[in-house]
């Protein structure tokens, strides 16, 4: 996933999200579809995609940002590139996510919510993925880990380079 | 012994979940057909014969429902099939999308023509980017096949179904709120009356049902209300997926009747905790569900027997805690999801959670004291009848049930002890 600071009004991915605003007939009750594309394109959604999006869906920005805001899923801030979720469901609690939450902090020295300096992990803590006849469970990109352990997590964050 | 009974889980692992064909094969689409020779009237009487009752929960009668909104005249009319399945530890709506993807576009095609409606929509949560890509596939797959889409089946009957995601949050679950999510707003919950019936999608009326309680649809249509009712008890009609988390060996979903007991499900189909460990307690339902002692395991799983014991069917989430956990430790993990999940609207539900994880996390650092009892009684008294929706209604109920069950653990904690180990009290406890 990309990870850009600055992007300006001419950045070119814009293009690739009209295309996608384009296409779709309603455009104000598919908001949070459309936030989901955009989010997919940038890597996260500051200020300037979300007056793009704005404009071209004709909404308040004001609304814009509330629903951007109101969903845990929308980021304001860019992520790091490779994004680690632990599960603290009950399900994965009682199997042991903290123990595994506490080796990943330590293992890349952050806390939850933080990305790390070099922008390469950010970590999170997630409430039940649907994995739970594996839990604990821990989620990189788009790779789910099953029946973590603590000693497993060096292992496994080895393959995120 | 328990057994399984496969009435909505009968394809599960046989078919493929991106064949067509696989699932005409095994009978799918029978239903529809039949259907397609009834009136609307005489499906809805077999949907109330079945018994079934909402699976997303809160336990409504289907029949009723569905007799509700067909009294209703305003056109057009919204099929929407609640996939949010956000309460942690339910995993079954999940197995139904990537297992047999067809049978629950068959169900709401069903619904839709009941209803004489047009559109459906599948509000998938964003946390099952498998689950969204497996429907989407079997939409288009049946709408190429005259399954979907204009003139089904060379009928004069048009259905369509729309796939949209949520971002994230466990109040898009509650039906009203999802709504909102679905008109691309802000999903706080909506007051009702008027009821979604009425006043639904896009201010029409609007049909919301579990996909568990869709999934069984197809088989009332086809075997009749009767035939599934008669798998359950005299009020708790049909079969349940259950799923079972946490400290047992064998995790996962498993349909059985209504009336088989807790007890049974735990041992005889989870086979019981890990070698060396003892069951200290259960929840069911959710993280919005009670938690109960081993004297409630001979519970039948049913609506009324439930009841009777302070427990619930709810979504099916049964998850079994060993004598390695803590009940302080866990009641504040329960206490961070619902600070973390309340959308806001409510002072007591956003202001009472926070004080209650405040307090449990003083316990967890042995820092609490015993005032904190009445502090947290008095949350679980008032946060149920000062909350907007469900969420903050049943928001302290774990919490509660807990501490009642392992008052002398929270006791331990204000000594600053902790028996199963597991919170530390470095920061400068008692
Ligand atoms: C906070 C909250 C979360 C809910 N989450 C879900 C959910 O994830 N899935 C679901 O089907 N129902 C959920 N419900 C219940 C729905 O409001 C509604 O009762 C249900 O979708 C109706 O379908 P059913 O009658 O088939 O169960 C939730 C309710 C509340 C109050
Ligand atoms: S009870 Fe809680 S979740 Fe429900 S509307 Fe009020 S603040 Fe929102
Ligand atoms: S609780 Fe972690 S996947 Fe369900």
């Amino acid at each position: 996933m990309a990870v850009n600071k600055n992007i300006t009004a001419e950045d070119e991915r814009f293009q690739l999200l009209d295309e996608f605003i384009d296409e779709i007939e309603d455009k104000k009750s598919s908001l949070i579809n459309v936030l989901h594309k955009a989010q997919e394109i940038f890597g996260y959604l500051p200020l300037e995609v979300q007056k793009h999006i704005a404009e071209k869906v004709d909404l308040p920005l004001s609304e814009v940002y509330g629903v951007v805001s109101f969903y845990h899923h929308f980021n304001l801030e860019p992520k790091g590139k490779y994004q680690i979720s632990v599960c603290l469901g009950t399900a994965c609690y009682v199997r042991g996510a903290s123990k595994v939450l506490e080796r990943i902090k330590k293992e890349l020295n952050i806390e939850v919510g933080e990305t790390s300096e070099d922008t390469k992990y950010s970590l999170q803590a997630t409430r039940c993925v649907g994995a739970c006849g594996l839990a604990p469970v821990v989620i990189i990109n788009d790779d789910v880990y099953g029946r973590m352990t603590e000693e497993k997590v060096p292992e496994i964050l080895e393959k995120y380079k | 012994m328990a057994k399984i009974v496969e009435l909505i889980t009968e394809n599960v692992g046989k078919v493929r979940p991106d064949s067509l064909e696989d699932y005409l094969n095994a009978s799918g689409y029978e239903a529809l057909k039949k259907a397609f020779k009834m009136t609307p009237e005489e499906i809805i009487e077999e949907v109330k014969k079945s018994n079934l009752r909402g699976r997303g929960g809160a336990g409504y009668p289907t029949g009723s429902k569905w007799e509700q909104l067909h009294e209703i005249d305003e056109t057009p009319k919204y099929i929407v099939c609640n996939a949010d399945e956000g309460e942690p530890g339910t995993f079954k709506d999940k197995i139904i999308m990537d297992k047999d993807p067809f049978k629950l576009v068959e169900a709401m095609t069903i619904a839709g023509y009941t209803f004489g409606s047009n559109h459906g929509y599948i509000y998938i949560r964003g946390e099952y980017p498998l689950s969204k890509k497996t429907m989407q596939k079997a939409v288009d797959l049946a709408k190429e096949a005259g399954y979907l889409g204009d003139n089904i089946l060379g009928t004069d009957y048009s259905f369509d179904i729309h796939i949209r995601t949520g971002a994230g949050a466990y109040v898009c679950g509650e039906n009203s709120a999802q709504l909102n999510s679905l008109e691309g707003k802000v999903g706080r919950p909506r007051i009702k009356p008027p009821h979604l019936a009425e006043v639904g999608l896009f201010k029409k009326p609007t049909l919301v049902n579990n996909v568990e309680s869709f999934a069984a649809i197809p088989y009332i249509v086809l075997n009749g209300g009767e035939k599934y009712a008669s798998f359950g008890t005299k009020e708790s009609g049909g079969t349940k997926l259950v799923c079972l988390s946490g400290n047992v060996v064998n995790r996962g979903v498993y349909e059985v009747p209504f009336g088989t007991t807790i007890r049974e499900i735990i041992y005889d189909l989870g086979g019981g905790m890990p070698e060396g460990r003892k069951f200290k307690f259960a929840q069911i339902g959710g993280s919005s569900g009670p938690c109960f002692g081993e004297d409630k395991l001979d519970t039948p799983l049913c609506y009324k027997e439930t009841g009777k014991n302070g427990l619930i069917v709810g979504s099916g989430a049964l998850l079994v805690v060993d004598d390695s956990n803590c009940a302080v430790d866990f009641a504040k993990c329960i206490s961070e999801f619902f600070v973390h999940e309340s959308c806001g609207k409510c002072t007591m539900c956003r202001e009472g959670n926070r004080q209650l994880l405040r307090i449990l996390t003083r316990f967890t650092e042995g820092k609490g004291c015993k005032e904190d009892f009445a502090l947290i009684e008095q949350l679980s008294n008032v946060l149920p009848i000062s909350s907007f929706c469900g969420l903050g209604e049943t928001a302290t109920r774990a919490v509660s049930t807990c501490i009642e069950l392992f008052r002398d653990e929270f006791e331990e904690h204000i000594e600053g002890k902790c028996r199963a180990g597991i919170c530390s009290f470095s920061e400068g406890g008692k």
